[in-house]
């Protein structure tokens, strides 16, 4: 692009072609004052406070949208133009409600700045506007427009980032005001409380309802850490003050670019909620008895060691945790193999992506997210299946977006009208549990109409044939009996995802929480390397791990099979390996999945269980076997932030402290490893998880000394060929991708290229085979469950956090109108659920959301357990259980009947 | 402008027809909103949702411009619109007298409509007849050079 010479304020300066003069002027060092300009989002000169003088033009211009030209003279600080900045702002001044004493915005506010450097004392212009009513109706910010200064920012974010267009500027003159149509309350537009625009109003109009009154912006002091919620791995910065966080907003993170949702804005608050732990617990009778540190770890010792002695080592097993950090992880894992002396070690991966990392590591060799976040936006084609995106991955469903407003194919395969589903350009309305029927059937098109890539299935594959002859008897309309989606819609599809030049297919847990998991899995691998859509950017095999750190919990080794990055303790020269660096023979037997711990524990032959962060008794399947399985246990640790519904079953409970409170690394669901920083100290007597389990091991007559969690970090490395170069001296804001195996590697922003991880990729022959438990004249409807926007897994942290609580505070099962309207069932209604495995009563909602014979529940809340339900079938290679599919009946309460 | 009798059954199918003779085409929305308008008389909300989703526009958007523009309503209109230009040489000449005398005879304010529905009285932003000031338009047809004592003749034809 060609460049172009100008002179701004006596200092001349060279930029590209179509640059903004307020862009310009920034290479000299010179801030042009804008309230409205938010480079490639809002560039409207709408405010004209950036208004600058140019030499032979008549009239000011406004610099954020005027481009520079060869040879112009600009003079951004003229008296001319400070007068005309000083009316510009009296006149918005005058219809702004000025209570800088009381307002939130005191400090870091620009109207406020502008104001004081330019003098503005006395306003010359009265107004006679009527100042709209404050609106503190939504429970996450406070809306006062008699401060909105009508720049347009929170407009242009909530439908260019966000892609709500929730509001819009409505009315005229005076009455002109930033709101829904209509006027109508938040919560009845498609906003989705993001809070993205009240990060970048530049007046006190938008203010957290939190922070209120909580410190005031120069008393702050703002921590950089990565977001304690979904993989996504949004950088937050945290808002302290006083040792309290008071506030979190989006930190410039090459994920989120700024950007947060409601979650990581607005769901912090349950650090500081009373509930949480301050001391160890140890049971006493149906209750529990304050403990000192000494005496609760002494008794886990003692307990655990004795269990050992007495039964063996694998009468004991461990649950690492996907919220905890990597070196949380490793930590465990190296407590169970080196202190213990056993493989039993697990996290709730297994009920989430264990069937990732089974299927996508015998097709490919790597079991991870094969491509980069940012890279989706740039996609031809984007193919979700079983990913609810927006609600599960919000800041991950911008990109979606994204990728959509510059041009590409949004297809999405999902049981439910999800926000995604309703945008996308095809929906594939299939019934759950029929998704490898569903792939099986586009693959059979692309074959059928020629369009796979037959140098890449040549080249870089292997077992082709096989796998076609199997797709061969999967034809659109077969696929559409077995799916119910339209044959005509399967090859549009299908001819949409392989015609793409890029295309990236996202999956989430509607692929992987199957009888048939493993199975899905490997389909969606199929599909890709049928259509040569991996190896380069914007292409791949894309799930999105669920958990903040699920990624990471997996690649530490908190897996029964492997030691940290997949290293197989089955395999001599590796297990040699760690003996030595670890100093201890170590145990060469795969151990068990958290999913058969609990069978063996309802069995009575394993005895001891210590849990760190994690919540069977609600995230589980058949939670009435669960429970039974817990109670069963000689001794149960379990080590959390609240009094989990499954601490309340423990023998001991210790305090820990939360992602604000410790160090260490969480990896992303695109393989980065980035920083957690501890912000603030942990109450009471809540300690990091890392020193507690140092203790513990210690105390079992293996010692762990660590004096940081960065020393943790070195030794991971040290041992993990993907983490190699991942070292705590090289961490910074931007993070680090595996594979990275040495310190001057910069990271693998995209896996496969040239090779797969095993040389080849491997296609899979897999026919369709139908979920577990279908429905029957009994149990009528299938039951699929998931996850809200609102709310987070077990509800421990999100249920804690006022705004989120109050917005979504009951769970609901969707119900279609035919099917309410068949059971007589109205909207708001409670009624009653039941499974082969028990029962549960909730409020319907009455929605077309579902696919027909479907019905939906999120499993967040305990009281409403929709895993009371699910059936705990497990899929034979990944033992991941079938939450997406099991049967149920609805009835009418007794005395919403009689009504 | 002739306001045929809100047909507001026909919501539906009115907007459907508007829609597709613009070909769905997102830049016609003023176009469109006129033409809802014209034949509703007015743009209630089932209108505004319909062309929002048949010209896949946001609604807040859809919204924001039916009320921008002084010539689009969402509220029901009179079967005629008297709209008094409030821009400065109208202003100057005596815009507000017409006013004073339009709210005697009508009996209603700025904003309002007549009892009866026949008339609604509304400001509007410069109408480009600064020559002829002080001018008002009655549904599509103007009236400039307004002296107050010419109203009740002018309104007489409407009645």
């Amino acid at each position: 692009m060609a460049l172009v010479t100008l002179t701004i304020d006596g200092k001349e300066t060279q930029v590209e072609e179509g640059t903004s003069i307020l862009e310009a002027a920034k290479t000299v060092g010179i801030e042009i004052p804008s309230l409205c300009y938010l480079k490639d989002i809002n560039e409207t000169g709408k405010c004209r406070v950036c208004v600058v003088e140019v030499e032979k033009s008549n009239t000011l211009m406004a610099s954020c949208v005027t481009p520079v030209a060869n040879g112009m003279v600009v003079g951004t600080n003229t008296e001319r133009v400070r007068s005309a900045r000083r009316t510009v702002l009296e006149l918005i001044l005058s219809n702004h409600r000025t209570d800088c004493l009381t307002c939130e915005k005191n400090g870091d506010c620009k109207l406020q700045d502008y104001a004081y450097e330019y003098g503005l004392e006395e306003l010359r212009f009265p107004s006679d506007r009527v100042l709209p009513e404050l609106d503190d109706t939504n429970p996450f910010f406070i809306r006062d427009l008699s401060k909105c200064i009508l720049c347009g920012r929170c407009i242009s974010v909530c439908s260019d980032i966000q892609g709500q267009d929730a509001i819009a500027l409505i009315g005229r003159g005076f009455d002109t005001k930033v709101a829904p149509a209509w006027d109508k309350p938040l919560e009845e537009s498609p906003c989705v409380f993001c809070g993205n625009c009240v990060q970048v109003c530049p007046v006190g109009a938008l203010t957290p309802k939190y922070s209120v009154g909580k410190g005031r912006f120069w008393e702050i002091e703002k921590v950089e850490t990565t977001c304690p919620y979904c993989g996504t791995g949004c950088l937050l910065d945290l808002h302290v003050k006083n040792g309290k966080v008071v506030g979190a907003s989006g930190a410039d993170g090459p994920v989120n670019e700024g950007w947060t949702c409601v979650k990581g804005r607005f769901g912090l608050d349950f650090i500081h909620h009373p509930d949480r732990l301050t001391v160890p617990l140890i049971r006493e009778g149906d209750g529990f008895k304050e403990a000192s540190w000494d005496e609760a770890l002494e008794l886990v010792a003692s307990k655990l060691g004795g269990l050992v002695s007495e039964h063996g080592s694998d009468s004991v097993a461990f649950f690492s945790s996907a919220k905890c950090t990597n070196e949380v992880s490793y930590l465990m894992q190296k407590l169970a193999r080196a202190a213990v002396g056993t493989n039993n070690v697990d996290h709730c991966a297994r009920l989430c992506h264990s069937s990732t990392v089974a299927g996508l590591a015998t097709s490919f060799g790597s079991g991870a997210m094969t491509n980069s976040i940012h890279e989706i936006a740039d996609a031809k084609a984007v193919f979700i299946i079983g990913s609810n995106t927006t609600e599960n991955h919000p800041v991950i469903g911008i990109q979606v977006k994204e990728a959509v407003r510059r041009g590409a194919k949004l297809i999405v395969a999902d049981p439910r009208d999800i926000e995604l589903a309703q945008k996308a350009h095809i929906h594939m309305k299939h019934l759950p549990g029929t998704d490898v029927a569903l792939l099986n059937g586009m693959m059979n098109v692309i074959i059928e109409k020629d369009l796979h890539d037959k140098e890449f299935i040549e080249t870089r594959t292997e077992n082709f044939e096989a796998f076609k002859e199997c797709v061969s008897k999967y034809t659109p309309e077969y696929v559409s009996e077995i799916t119910g989606v339209p044959a005509e819609l399967i090859v549009e599809a299908a001819v949409a995802y392989a015609t793409a030049d890029t295309a990236s297919l996202i999956y989430s847990m509607g692929i992987t929480q199957h009888s048939t998991g493993t199975d899905n899995v490997l389909s969606t691998a199929n599909i890709a390397m049928l259509t040569g859509n991996l190896g380069k950017e914007s292409v791949g095999v894309n799930p999105l791990r669920g958990q903040n750190n699920v990624q990471g919990a997996c690649d530490m080794g908190a897996l029964p099979v492997f030691f940290p990055g997949y290293q197989s303790v089955t395999n001599p020269d590796i297990r040699s390996k760690f003996e030595k660096a670890w100093g201890r023979e170590l145990p060469s037997e795969p151990g068990l999945t958290v999913t058969e711990a609990i069978n063996v524990a309802y069995e009575g032959d394993l005895k001891g269980l210590y849990i760190i962060g994690e919540n069977p008794m609600v995230s589980d399947p058949d939670i009435n076997h669960v429970e039974a399985a817990l109670k069963n246990l000689d001794f149960l640790v379990v080590q959390d932030i609240f009094l989990t519904e499954t601490a309340e079953l423990a023998d001991v409970v210790l305090p820990s402290a939360c992602f604000a409170e410790q160090s260490g690394t969480f990896t992303s669901t695109e393989r980065r490893v980035q920083l957690v920083r501890k912000a603030i100290e942990p109450p009471g007597e809540a300690r990091s998880d890392w020193e507690i389990i140092c203790d513990i091991s210690t105390r079992l007559g293996y010692p762990m000394n660590y004096s940081s969690s960065g020393e943790i970090l070195d030794e991971i490395a040290s041992l993990t060929p993907i983490y190699g170069g991942i070292t705590s001296r090289r961490l910074d804001s931007k993070g680090l991708q595996w594979p990275c195996p040495t310190e001057d590697h910069p990271g693998t922003p995209y896996l496969h290229k040239g090779k797969f991880s095993r040389g080849l990729g491997l296609f899979s022959a897999i026919d369709y085979i139908p979920a577990a438990e279908l429905p029957d004249e009994e149990y009528p409807l299938i039951l699929t469950t998931g996850r809200i926007l609102y709310h987070f897994h077990t509800g421990s942290m999100t249920r804690r956090t006022e705004g989120l609580h109050a917005h979504r505070p009951e769970a609901f099962i969707e119900i279609r109108p035919d099917t309410a309207e068949d059971l007589g069932i109205v909207d708001g209604e409670m009624v009653q659920v039941s499974s082969r495995r028990g029962k549960v009563e909730v409020r319907a909602k009455v929605t077309s959301w579902p696919a027909p014979g479907v019905v939906f529940m999120p499993f967040h809340f305990a009281e409403a357990a929709a895993n009371i339900l699910t059936n705990p079938a497990l899929d034979p290679k990944a033992k991941i259980p079938e939450f997406k599919v099991c049967a149920v009946r609805i009835d009418r309460l007794p005395l919403e009947a009689a009504l | 402008m002739n306001v045929v009798p809100a047909d507001l059954n026909n919501v539906e199918s009115i907007v459907n027809e508007i829609v597709t003779r613009h070909e769905g085409n997102k830049h016609e929305l003023v176009a469109v909103l006129n033409d809802v308008q014209k034949t509703l008389g007015y743009l209630p909300e089932s209108a505004l949702i319909q062309v929002a989703d048949g010209l896949d526009i946001p609604l807040s958007k859809v919204y924001g411009v039916a009320t921008f523009y002084t010539l689009l309503s969402i509220k029901p209109m009179g079967k005629h619109v008297i709209r008094v230009c409030e821009s400065a040489p109208c202003h100057l000449l005596g815009a507000n007298s017409l006013i004073d005398v339009l709210r005697k005879e009508l009996r209603i304010s700025i904003g309002e409509t007549t009892k009866c529905g026949t008339f609604t009285l509304e400001h509007t932003s410069c109408l480009g007849l600064c020559g002829v000031a002080p001018a008002i338009m009655i549904d599509d047809e103007v009236f400039g050079n307004l002296m107050p004592d010419d109203i009740p003749a002018i309104l007489e034809k409407y009645k």
